[in-house]
C-alpha cells in the first residue's frame, strides 16, 4: 500500500516536470515566426515513415546505423514493459500481464531481454566510439564539456537501466522457484537465467529486496530519464518525427522567396499598383535572432542530436574554417533556451540585448558557407542548417549592409553592369566574335 | 533573340549563356563549344546577347534579396516578352535559379542543363560518338552542388561521359556526398574565410588521386576552382579540366 502511494506520487512528480518542460519547449519554438506547412501530406508522411520511423538516412553509415537501430527498437519495445510497470505500480500487482498472456508472456519477456542485451552492447560500443576511438566528429570545437557529458550520461543511463531489468528478472526467477507469494511463473527467461547463480544462495527476504530494488531502480530511472531527455540533445527521439514530416520538400537548391521584397520590387519596377496596400510593417529582413527565424527552424534545433554528420561533410569545416552546421543548430537551441529561462524567471526574454547573430554565431562562420547542401543531405533527421545561415546573411546584407567588401562590390557590379564582374554589358555577346 | 523576333521567328531553345559564359575567358571556350554542337545538330537556337543579365544567384546567396529580385523580375520581363518556352544553360547556378526560383516570381519555363541536353542528343542519336579518341582514357567527373544535391542531376553528366567510351573513375566523395569546389553560395566572388586549406585544393587533390588525365566539370565556377587547384598542385600540364560540352565537341572534331 505504501509502495503504491509512493509510486503514484513519483509518477505525478515526473508528469508534472515533463508537462512543465514540454510547455516551455512549445513556447520556445513558438518564439519563431509562423510558417504554414500543410502541402503534400502524403509525401510528408512518407518522409516521416521512411526517415524517422525507418531510419533510412542513418544507414549511410552502416555500423552506427545497426547499433543505433538496436537502441531504437529496444527503446520502443521495452517501453511496452514499462506499461506493465506502471499498471503494477499503481494497482499494487506483480506482472499483471503474465496470467493473461501465459506462454506468450514468456516469449515477450525473452524478446525484451534480448533487446536489453542488444541495447546494452550498443551503448558500450557507442561509449567506446566516443571516448576511446575518439571519432573526429565527436571531438569538434562546438562539442564542449556539456554536450560530451550529455551523450555519456545518456549512454551510461541506458546501460544501467538494462542491467536493472536483467537482474530484476534473475531475482524474480529464483523467487518463483521458492514459490514466494505474488511471484507467479513467467517461464524460463533465457538471458537472465545466467545471472541466477548470483542470487541462488540468498534468503527469500533478501531476494525480495533485490527484486523490488531493481524494479524501483528501473522505473525511477525511466521516469528520471524521461524528464532528463526533455532537457537534452536526446529530444530527437520524439522530435525526429515532426521534423521529418515538416521538412523541406522542394529542390534543395531553391531558396525560400521573400514576398515582402517581391511587393517592393514590383512597386519599384512599376509592375504593381502603388495603392495595393503593402503590409503595415515588413519587420526585419532576414534573421538577427531566433525570433526572426520560423518555428520550423527552431523545432529543428531541438531535434538535433549533435551527431555531427553535417559538420563532417561541410567543405568549409573540413578545410579548417570556423563554420560548423552543427554549431549553427546548437547555437539556435542555446539561444532559445536562454530566452526561455529568462522568461520563466520574469526576465527580459529576447530583449536582453543579446542576439543569435553576434553573441552566438559570428559573421565569419556564416560567410564561409558555400550553400553546397552537404549538411542538409547528411542530416539523418532532415534538419536544414543552410536555411538559418541564409536568413542570417539576409539580415547582414539588407539590414546592416555589412557583407564582406568584395560581396558589396559584386552587388554593385550587378547593379551597374548586370553581371557580378565589372564588364560592360555591351560585351556580353563578344564570345561569338573572338 | 531580338533579330529572330524581328523576323517573326521563334527558336526551339533559348541558350542562356550566363555571365561566366559571356565574360570568363576560359568559359567562353565552353560557350563556343556548346554553340558548335547546337549548330552541328541543327537545333534552332537563340541567345539574348546584351539583353541577358545576371540571374541574381550570387546576390541571393549572399543575402541581397532585393538585388536578386530586381534581376529576376527584369529577366522574367525580357523572357516573357519574347515568349520563351524552353531554356538551356551550361551554368548550374543559372539553371537552378531560373528553374526553381523564377516560377514564384512569374517566370515559368522548361529549363534544361546542358548535361541533360547533351544526354538527350546522344540518346536520340543526334550526336554519334565514333572513333573513340577517349577510349581507355581516365576521366573523373566532379559533381557540381547545384546540379547534384540541389537538383538531383547525377546521371546525365555521367552518361555523356560514358558515351565517350572513356574510363570513368569516381572520386571517393561523389554524387550525394560530392565535395563542393568551394565557389558556391557566392564564394566565387570573395576570398575564402580563414582556414587551414582552400576547398578547391582539397578537391583537386582528391581528383588527382584518381589518376585521371581529365577532370570533367559541368559548371563555370567548378571549372575555375578546379583549374586553379590543379595549377596549385603543378599538374596543369598533364591533367586537364574540361567541360562536358568541350569533350563532346572534341569527339565530334568540332574544335
Amino acid at each position: 500500500m505504501i509502495q503504491q502511494a509512493l509510486f503514484v506520487i513519483t509518477l505525478g512528480v515526473a508528469i508534472y516536470f515533463i508537462r512543465k518542460r514540454v510547455l516551455r519547449l512549445w513556447a520556445n519554438i513558438g518564439l519563431g515566426k509562423d510558417r504554414v506547412i500543410n502541402d503534400q501530406p502524403g509525401e510528408r508522411l512518407s518522409n516521416m515513415v521512411l526517415v524517422a520511423f525507418g531510419q533510412k538516412k542513418m544507414f549511410k553509415k552502416f555500423i552506427p546505423a545497426i547499433l543505433h537501430l538496436f537502441i531504437y527498437v529496444g527503446f520502443v519495445v521495452i517501453n511496452l514493459e514499462v506499461l506493465e510497470f506502471i499498471i503494477d505500480g499503481v494497482a499494487g500487482t506483480h506482472r499483471i500481464f503474465a496470467p493473461y498472456l501465459g506462454g506468450f508472456y514468456t516469449v515477450l519477456m525473452n524478446i525484451f531481454e534480448f533487446l536489453a542485451l542488444a541495447v546494452l552492447l550498443a551503448c558500450v560500443f557507442f561509449l567506446i566510439r566516443r571516448n576511446v576511438l575518439k571519432i573526429k566528429r565527436f571531438h569538434a570545437a562546438e562539442l564542449t564539456a556539456w554536450p560530451r557529458m550529455d551523450a555519456n550520461i545518456i549512454l551510461c543511463t541506458e546501460i544501467v537501466l538494462m542491467l536493472a531489468i536483467l537482474n530484476m528478472n534473475a531475482a524474480d526467477q529464483v523467487l518463483q522457484q521458492l514459490h514466494a507469494e505474488h511471484y507467479m511463473p513467467t517461464g524460463k527467461l533465457f538471458l537472465s537465467s545466467f545471472l541466477v547463480p548470483l542470487y541462488d544462495s540468498l534468503s527469500e527476504t533478501a531476494l525480495i529486496v533485490m527484486e523490488r530494488g531493481a524494479w524501483w531502480f528501473h522505473i525511477l530511472g525511466i521516469l528520471a530519464f524521461a524528464v532528463y531527455v526533455t532537457y537534452s540533445k536526446h529530444l530527437h527521439i520524439f522530435l525526429a518525427f515532426p521534423n521529418t514530416y515538416f521538412a523541406n520538400l522542394e529542390r534543395k537548391g531553391q531558396m525560400k522567396n521573400m514576398p515582402v521584397v517581391t511587393n517592393e520590387v514590383k512597386l519599384m519596377l512599376g509592375l504593381a499598383e502603388a495603392n495595393t496596400t503593402p503590409p503595415a510593417e515588413p519587420g526585419r529582413f532576414g534573421a538577427r535572432d531566433v525570433r526572426d527565424l520560423n518555428w520550423n527552424n527552431l523545432m529543428a534545433a531541438y531535434s538535433c542530436t549533435e551527431c555531427g554528420r553535417c559538420t563532417a561533410e561541410c567543405p568549409a569545416n573540413l578545410t579548417g574554417k570556423k563554420l560548423s552546421p552543427r554549431k549553427i543548430m546548437m547555437d539556435t537551441r542555446d539561444r532559445m533556451e536562454e530566452i526561455g529561462k529568462s522568461l520563466e524567471t520574469g526576465g527580459p526574454g529576447a530583449e536582453d540585448g543579446k542576439f543569435l547573430l553576434g553573441d552566438y554565431i559570428t559573421k565569419e562562420e556564416i560567410n564561409a558557407c558555400t550553400s553546397c547542401n552537404a549538411c542538409v543531405e547528411a542530416c539523418p533527421v532532415m534538419i536544414n542548417p543552410l536555411e538559418i545561415i541564409l536568413e542570417l546573411r539576409r539580415y547582414v546584407a539588407m539590414e546592416e549592409s555589412g557583407s564582406p567588401a568584395s560581396w558589396n562590390s559584386m552587388f554593385q557590379n550587378i547593379e551597374t553592369s548586370f553581371a557580378p564582374w565589372k564588364f560592360p554589358p555591351s560585351d556580353r555577346f563578344k564570345w561569338a566574335q573572338d | 533573340m531580338a533579330d529572330m523576333a524581328a523576323k517573326g521567328e521563334s527558336p526551339e531553345i533559348l541558350f542562356w549563356v550566363g555571365c561566366a559564359g559571356s565574360f570568363d575567358e576560359r568559359y567562353k571556350r565552353v560557350t563556343r563549344a556548346f554553340v558548335k554542337i547546337l549548330q552541328a545538330v541543327d537545333v534552332k537556337f537563340a541567345v539574348l546577347g546584351p539583353e541577358e543579365t545576371c540571374t541574381g544567384d550570387p546576390a541571393r546567396r549572399a543575402g541581397n534579396e532585393f538585388l536578386f529580385q530586381m534581376q529576376a523580375m527584369s529577366n522574367i520581363q525580357v523572357l516573357n516578352g519574347y515568349n520563351v518556352k524552353k531554356i538551356v544553360t551550361a551554368c548550374p547556378h543559372c539553371f537552378n535559379t531560373i528553374k526553381n526560383e523564377y516560377p514564384e516570381l512569374g517566370g515559368a519555363y522548361e529549363v534544361i542543363h546542358h548535361s541533360t541536353f547533351l544526354q538527350q542528343l546522344i540518346q536520340e542519336g543526334k550526336i554519334k560518338v565514333e572513333g573513340g579518341s577517349f577510349k581507355g582514357k581516365k576521366i573523373t567527373y566532379h559533381d557540381s552542388c547545384y546540379l547534384g544535391r540541389a537538383n538531383n542531376i547525377y546521371e546525365a553528366p555521367r552518361s555523356v561521359l560514358e558515351a565517350l567510351d572513356a574510363d570513368l573513375v569516381e572520386m571517393k566523395r561523389c554524387r550525394t556526398t560530392g565535395l563542393c569546389c568551394g565557389a558556391g553560395g557566392a564564394q566565387m566572388f570573395k576570398e575564402p574565410e580563414k582556414g587551414d586549406k582552400d576547398i578547391n585544393i582539397e578537391r583537386a587533390e582528391e581528383a588527382l588521386a584518381t589518376g585521371a588525365s581529365t577532370i570533367a566539370v559541368a559548371c563555370p565556377f567548378c571549372m575555375t576552382m578546379l583549374s586553379d587547384g590543379v595549377k596549385g598542385k603543378d599538374r596543369e600540364n598533364d591533367v586537364k579540366v574540361k567541360d562536358l560540352a568541350e569533350l563532346i565537341a572534341e569527339s565530334q572534331g568540332l574544335q
